[in-house]
């Protein structure tokens, strides 16, 4: 893997080559945004119509919700940003109460394995515990750490440490 | 299997009287100066053919690895070995510097085992070190050329060797973002490697057992990351305890009854050990913290492990029972991944500081760190059994995934220890009794 250097041309890349990255740029979008009303305009901006998102589907709650936050080096405290994409997570859940969540949690590659299988759990609970805050009932979540096994960024630097460091929520079936 | 293989392979000592150490031994090397000049010892090829040349090839493979020993350049050698009976002409390895000499012959029984025998000389004394024979099966021929390499290496140094050891291991392949991981096993020279478990599951951190039979570790099997027990001969596994969360870093105690893991809780991780007789589970720590990587001393007594109750990953120690947990780590940055010499006189240690990371030692009260290697990734030091040398993995910037390298304990000698992919987290086996 060649390094690339600047975060944009990284992220362009890593769209090309993953579609499950897309998820990820639009939730970096959102965070930048100070109205859910740009939403659409990002989206389609991206070639992808907001349309294409069925009401209450997975790829609504990606695209449009942002399906993970992210923290700063070596913390798992819940940032501004995260916040928001949260209070809209736990919006989204209550309104479609038949989808139970798994939060996983992860780190950057910058710790040492075992530190961070714990690291990225603190993390996924901190993010169960502020959903919980939101009203997402306890029945419907649970966690689980990838510690830095799992980087969705492949380089060696900052700009893709920055998005490992992440809690993402997956959507599975009925609650547990 | 390996039980089995074991049982086989004997060895057989000649009458001690002629082998008895002479008081004039001049070949010896003093493992502790560091930075010593390499022995030069003349390793001859063994007699007769193909199989006895490549047990003797490994035996001097073996030896220049450590960075003890200088395998004199076979072209250089004046006598050519006839009869490994008789005693070699000293003044032609003299004069070409062979401090020590090695001298073989492999044959062949009739029941189809193999007879390996090897004389050592100390040429500039004129008297021979050491002479053992072996019998094996012919498919263990490696683990033969690693014993009387083991055999030399002791003889010369005064310290027991590593070479017949194994090296448990996770093998990683395919991209960053969607890397498969397997337990692999190998020699401590990286051959002989072999699959342990399939890719389907992450799996991390295996340890050895002290009887080498078996294997904990980590799986993410089921969606479900617990501490596993595998045991080698049968390719059985079982769940280590019945706990609620994610169990991680285990290692066993050295009296092979307990294993010593963390359990997650919420945020927090907290080590735990459970017998593996009663199933009982003990907690050893209790904090909001995040406790993990676990080692015991050699004897037993003691545990050192890291912890971020102060802030950032120290290091600490604490008695078996978890009583009188005390940091024993105060350098800048983050301490990590402790591990006890099987010597009990050091600690070694993954380290993080200014964006670096360094593999160390220091003793257990804290005192007399050194840094050994540092780099971009370097993590998860093992030791091999006689305290000297330790392995760990690197991931250099760029690189793509890890491999595993080996140092000395004065931090000479660094080697890359040869694998198919991408390799991490290795652990070194104790020698076989």
């Amino acid at each position: 893997m060649s390094r690339i250097d600047t975060p944009a041309a990284s992220r362009m890349q890593t769209i090309a080559r993953n579609p499950v990255m897309l998820a990820l740029v639009m939730t970096l979008a959102v965070a930048g945004c100070a109205s859910k009303k740009n939403l659409p305009n990002d989206a389609a901006g991206l070639g992808l119509g907001a349309g294409a998102a069925t009401p209450g589907s997975q790829q609504d709650f990606t695209v449009n919700v942002g399906d993970r936050i992210f923290f700063d080096t070596d913390s798992s405290s819940i940032r501004a940003d995260a916040q928001a994409t949260l209070a809209r997570q736990a919006q989204w859940l209550a309104k479609y109460p038949n989808y139970a969540i798994t939060i996983e949690g992860h780190a950057d590659e910058r710790g040492t394995r075992e530190y961070n299988l714990a690291l990225g759990a603190r993390r996924a609970a901190a993010t169960r515990e502020y959903l919980a805050g939101q009203g997402v009932p306890a029945n419907r979540m649970r966690t689980i750490s990838y510690g830095k096994e799992k980087p969705v960024a492949v380089c060696d630097d900052i700009s893709c440490w920055s998005q490992n460091r992440r809690a993402v929520t997956v959507l599975g079936g009925a609650g547990s | 299997m390996l039980r089995r293989n074991l049982l086989r392979l004997f060895t057989l000592m000649f009458a001690g009287a002629l082998f008895a150490a002479p008081a004039n031994a001049v070949v010896e090397i003093d493992i502790n100066k560091g930075n010593v000049e390499p022995l030069p010892i003349a390793v001859t090829d063994f007699l007769q053919g193909e199989l006895a040349q490549k047990i003797s090839d490994v035996v001097a493979a073996d030896l220049k690895r450590s960075g003890l020993f200088a395998p004199v350049d076979k072209g250089a050698f004046i006598e050519k070995i006839a009869n490994p009976d008789a005693a070699p002409r000293f003044e032609d390895w003299k004069v070409i510097n062979a401090q020590a000499l090695v001298i073989g012959r492999v044959t062949q029984e009739g029941d189809g085992r193999l007879k390996a025998e090897f004389r050592l000389w100390d040429t500039f004394a004129g008297q021979q070190m050491l002479g053992q024979q072996f019998y094996t099966q012919p498919e263990n021929w490696r683990r033969v050329a690693h014993i009387i390499a083991d055999a030399i290496y002791e003889r010369i140094t005064g310290e027991k060797g590593y070479f017949d050891t194994r090296i448990v291991y996770v093998a990683e392949s395919g991209p960053k973002n969607a890397r498969k991981r397997q337990l692999a096993i190998m020699d401590q020279d990286g051959f002989n490697a072999r699959a342990l478990t399939n890719s389907n599951d992450i799996v991390l951190t295996p340890r050895f057992s002290p009887n080498r039979q078996e294997i904990t570790y980590m799986s993410f099997e089921n969606q479900q990351p617990r501490v596993y027990l595998l045991q080698l001969e049968t390719g059985q596994r079982e769940v280590v305890g019945n706990f609620p969360g994610m169990t991680f870093a285990p290692r066993f105690s050295p009296d092979g009854q307990r294993v010593i893991m963390s359990l997650q809780q919420e945020g927090n991780a907290n080590i735990y050990t459970m017998d593996l007789r009663s199933r009982t589970t003990t907690r050893l720590t209790n904090t909001a913290a995040i406790d993990t990587s676990p080692s015991y001393s050699p004897d037993g007594a003691r545990v050192v492990f890291e912890s971020d109750r102060g802030g950032k990953q120290q290091l600490y120690v604490m008695g078996a029972d978890g009583s009188g947990q005390t940091r024993i780590s105060f350098g800048d940055g983050s301490y990590s991944t402790p591990v006890w010499s099987p010597r009990g006189d050091l600690i070694a240690f993954t380290k993080q500081s200014g964006g670096k990371f360094s593999i160390g030692v220091m003793k257990p009260d804290g005192s007399g760190e050194r840094i050994l290697t540092t780099g971009f990734h370097n993590e998860g030091p093992t030791w091999a059994p006689n305290g000297r040398v330790l392995m760990f993995f690197r991931q250099n910037a760029g690189a793509g995934g890890p491999q595993l390298y080996s140092i000395d304990l004065t931090g000479y000698n660094e080697q890359q220890i040869q694998t198919q992919g991408f390799a991490s987290d290795p652990a070194w086996s104790p020698l076989m009794e």
